[in-house]
Parts: structure tokens; sequence; C-alpha cells
């Protein structure tokens, strides 16, 4: 015997297509908050109805004879359906692990109470409106009591208190705050995600975008906090894309690994996927889910390597990160078979150096951040995408 | 980490699970949004570390599951290793 282990899933020796592993379920678009970083469609509001509880189990079934374990409850705000226990219960009684991603706006010591006893794994509790929301919790509010108390239920119900708050320019020169208000609500794992540029994020870009200056400053309080409560706390600190040079492996390659069901029912390679042009995304309504993930033409467009143009195709970085992200590709570049502009190799790579080059000079400029008015996710303002050409869709 | 003695009695953290996948043909530990692939020898470990067997009892145990003798030292690596990753805990 050898004491050794496989730390990730080895690659398997034929292009074999793997099972789901982790399934995403968006149960509800609805949601109390308007965050303008949203990854949620910026169409949302004309996305049809919530599948009803029966179709939500029986996904829940399908995906876990094809070998999905990992599942996370999301949306919009899942506290919102009312059959959260009935699902989660089920997906428990199937084996999955079970992860719920909440504002926590509605997690009463009743819900979590019932959430607890049919079984639900973890909760990640988000900041997620951080421009108004993160005003008040910075001010120490109302808004403080509110997640100091449903941090303190999440502890007192056995869970770990992890919390999650997403960055962009508005708020990042507030790290050290937000990390000490983190603190104090007896978080153990904190992520500092900078928003990544999507939806609702892709509309506020210019606007949100940080620049290098405010990110290494971030970082460096991240680290001197990270220091000082080492042992206690651990902190993620994720970076925009748009300051690297090397694409991320997006979903470890679309269709390997990751399904997402939107509320509707359409399932999707990857939770901002609905956006892609001429996809033509499967529904659950409509299949299931062996078929979907296996057979539909939407969950084999982006497997295996075929599909890259150069430099990919011929680059050997390819197999590591899979011409990173096609939602980012298709945004700035308005063809999703492009090698993701935050590559320094892509030949569009100054799409993503203009757009940074603009955040330093908003930086600079005090009133530069009010020429973009800031688009608060909301029905009324639900719309199209519009990728960075000009073109829209749908 | 090596110095552990025979009586500790090493347990899955709460939190996690560790769990027999058909589909992947192995043990594997599910934490917050993250899972671990585990191979045969780390399944065979990790499926007995119960909270009431000693180190002792799940050498014992595999020798004799196995046919095999002189695991001691693997497994209490192993072991060492999995506490170091937090994938394990002790309990008295």
């Amino acid at each position: 015997m050898s004491g050794g282990t496989q730390a990730a899933a080895a690659l398997p020796a034929s292009p074999a297509i793997g099972p789901p592993l982790w399934l995403l379920l968006e149960l509800t678009y609805r949601c109390p908050l308007h965050c303008v970083f949203c990854y949620n469609p910026t169409d949302f509001a004309r996305v049809g109805p919530e599948l009803p509880t029966d179709d939500w189990l029986r996904v829940l079934r399908e995906a876990r004879a094809l070998g999905a374990v990992q599942l996370g409850l999301s949306g919009g705000e899942p506290l919102l359906r009312e059959d959260l226990e009935v699902i989660v219960a089920e997906a428990h009684a199937l084996g999955f692990y079970i992860n719920l991603i909440t504002s926590g706006i509605g997690l009463t010591r009743t819900r979590i109470a019932a959430l607890k006893a049919a079984g639900l794994d973890h909760i990640q509790l988000s900041f997620q409106d951080s421009t108004r929301e993160m005003n008040d919790f910075l001010s120490s509010t109302r808004t403080f009591e509110l997640k100091a108390q449903v941090a303190a239920l999440i502890r007192e119900f056995g869970y770990p208190m992890v919390l999650n708050v997403v960055l962009h320019r508005l708020n990042i020169d507030h790290v050290a705050e937000i990390l000490a208000l983190a603190e104090a609500l007896g978080a153990q794992y904190v992520e500092l995600a900078n928003t990544q540029y999507y939806g609702w994020a892709w509309r506020n870009r210019e606007q949100l975008l940080p620049s290098r200056a405010q990110l290494e400053r971030a970082e460096a309080v991240t680290q001197r906090f990270r220091e000082r409560v080492a042992g206690r706390m651990q902190i993620y600190f994720v970076v925009p894309d748009y300051f690297e040079t090397r694409p991320k492996p997006c979903m470890n390659g679309l269709g390997s690994v990751f399904l997402a069901i939107a509320p509707d029912g359409i399932a999707m390679p990857c939770h901002a996927a609905r956006m892609l042009p001429g996809l033509g995304l499967p529904s659950v309504r409509d299949a299931d889910v062996r078929t979907i993930w296996y057979e539909s033409a939407a969950f084999n467009r982006f497997r295996g390597e075929g599909w890259m143009k150069e430099p990919c195709r011929s680059c050997p970085e390819r197999s590591k990160d899979f011409g990173g992200c096609r939602c980012q590709a298709y945004l700035l570049t308005g063809d999703p078979d492009n090698t993701d502009p935050v590559c320094e190799l892509s030949p569009q790579h100054a799409l993503v150096t203009a757009a940074v080059a603009r955040a330093e000079r908003s930086a600079q400029s005090p009133g530069g951040a009010r020429e973009h008015v800031l688009i608060f996710r909301d029905h009324r303002t639900s719309i199209p995408v519009v990728t960075e050409d000009g073109g829209g869709q749908r | 980490m090596t110095d552990l003695a025979d009586s500790v009695k090493p347990a899955i953290p709460s939190g996690l699970k560790l769990q027999w996948e058909p589909a992947q043909d192995a043990h594997v530990l599910l934490y917050p949004e993250g899972m671990v692939k585990l191979n045969g020898s780390a399944g065979a470990i990790m499926s007995r570390c119960d909270g009431a067997r000693t180190l002792a009892d799940i050498v014992a145990d595999l020798e004799r599951s196995y046919g095999l003798t002189g695991l001691a030292a693997d497994v209490r690596a192993f072991v060492a290793l999995a506490l170091e990753k937090r994938w394990l805990e002790l309990r008295e």
C-alpha cells in the first residue's frame, strides 16, 4: 500500500465524456437585491416560468444517476423558493453534497433549522449589493445587524461561517474595513472575489473595473490581514480576469464537469452560457439530463479542441486552459470561438488592456466614474446582451 | 506529524463527507464546493476513520482485509498528510 492520493481527478485516457460532477440549480431569478454586478442574464425578466418542484426533483435524480455529486443551490435568492427544504431533502437522500449560496435575506431560525434537518451541508453567505448594501454595512447600520444575526445562526447550527464579498472599483478601497467586519461576524473563510464581467457587471464594466493600483493596495492589505489571523481565518483573493495575462481554464472546459440549470429549466454548460449566440440550449422540460449532457449539440459544441481557432489551436497551453472563457471571448470580440482576449497571445488582447487603461484614467480623475450611470439589476432595466462591438443578440 | 500515537482516533471532520461514487469508481471526499477523488489505498484508510477505531485498529484491519503485513508506516504517513490537509481530525 502507498499513502498517495490523486488530489485532482486524473484526466481520462480517452477523450470520453465524464459525468457532470458539479450541478448548479439556479432555482429562481427572483431576488430582493439589485446588484450592479449580478451575473444573471440582463434580460432575465423575459425568462419564462420557474420549474415546478417535481421537475427540480427529477433533475436531481437524473443528474445523480449520471454521477453528479456536488450540488449548488443559488439564484437569484434561493430562499425565495418555498420548496427549498423539499429540494434539499431529496438531494440529501440521493447523496449530494449540498451548498446553499445565499444573501441570507430570509434565513430565519425556523428556516435554517428546517434546512439543517433536511440535510443541507454548507452555507455560503454573500454580500450581494455592494453599492447600497455595502455602504450600509460599512457604516454599521441595520444591514450589519442583519448579517450579524444570520452569521450567528449559521455558526449556531454548526456550519462553518463562509463569507463571500464581491469587490469592484467602488468598494475595493474598503478591503480593510470589510475584513475587519468579516472578523467581527466570526467568519472562518472569506472570499474576496473581484467582479468578473458578465451579465449586469458587463453592462456596468466602465464603472466597476478597478485600477491596477487599487488592486495592488487591496492585495497588500489582504496579505497583512492574512498574516494576523493565520490559523483562525482563511482569506481568498480573486483577481479580475482582465489583469491576467493567461485565461482561466473556465469550467475545466465547457461540457467537462459542470452543469447549470436556469430557473426556467434551460440547461447550460456554464452559468453565463445563456448569452452565447446560436447554442440552442436544451431544456430539462423537453429532455432528460443524460440526453442533454451526452447528446445535445449545445453541450458538445465546445468539447475537445476542434472548435478552437488560432492562436489556441496550435498553442501548447490549450490543454491547460481550454482557450479560456467562451463568454468573455464572445462579449469582447463578438465570436465565442475566439481565444479569450484575456490571454496576451490573443490578437485581440488590446480590448482588455484598453478597458484596464480606461479604468486607470477614471481612477485618476475623480469625476470620471460619473461618465457612466450604474444600472441596477431590476425588472425595469432588464435588457438583451450587447457585446463590445455593439452587436446584440436575440 | 509522523509521531502519531497508535491510540489516536482519526475521523472525518464535520462538514466533510466521504462516500463511494460508482461513476468515478472511487471513494471521494466532499467538502464545501469541492471534492477530492481518492485512490484505492487512501479510500481504504479513510473509510475506516470513524472516530471510534484507533490508528492501531485501522492498521490491523487493513492488514487483515488485504492479507498484508507492515502497513503501519504507510498508514501513519497518509493519516499525517490527511490531518495536515484537514481531511481528517483526531477524536479523543
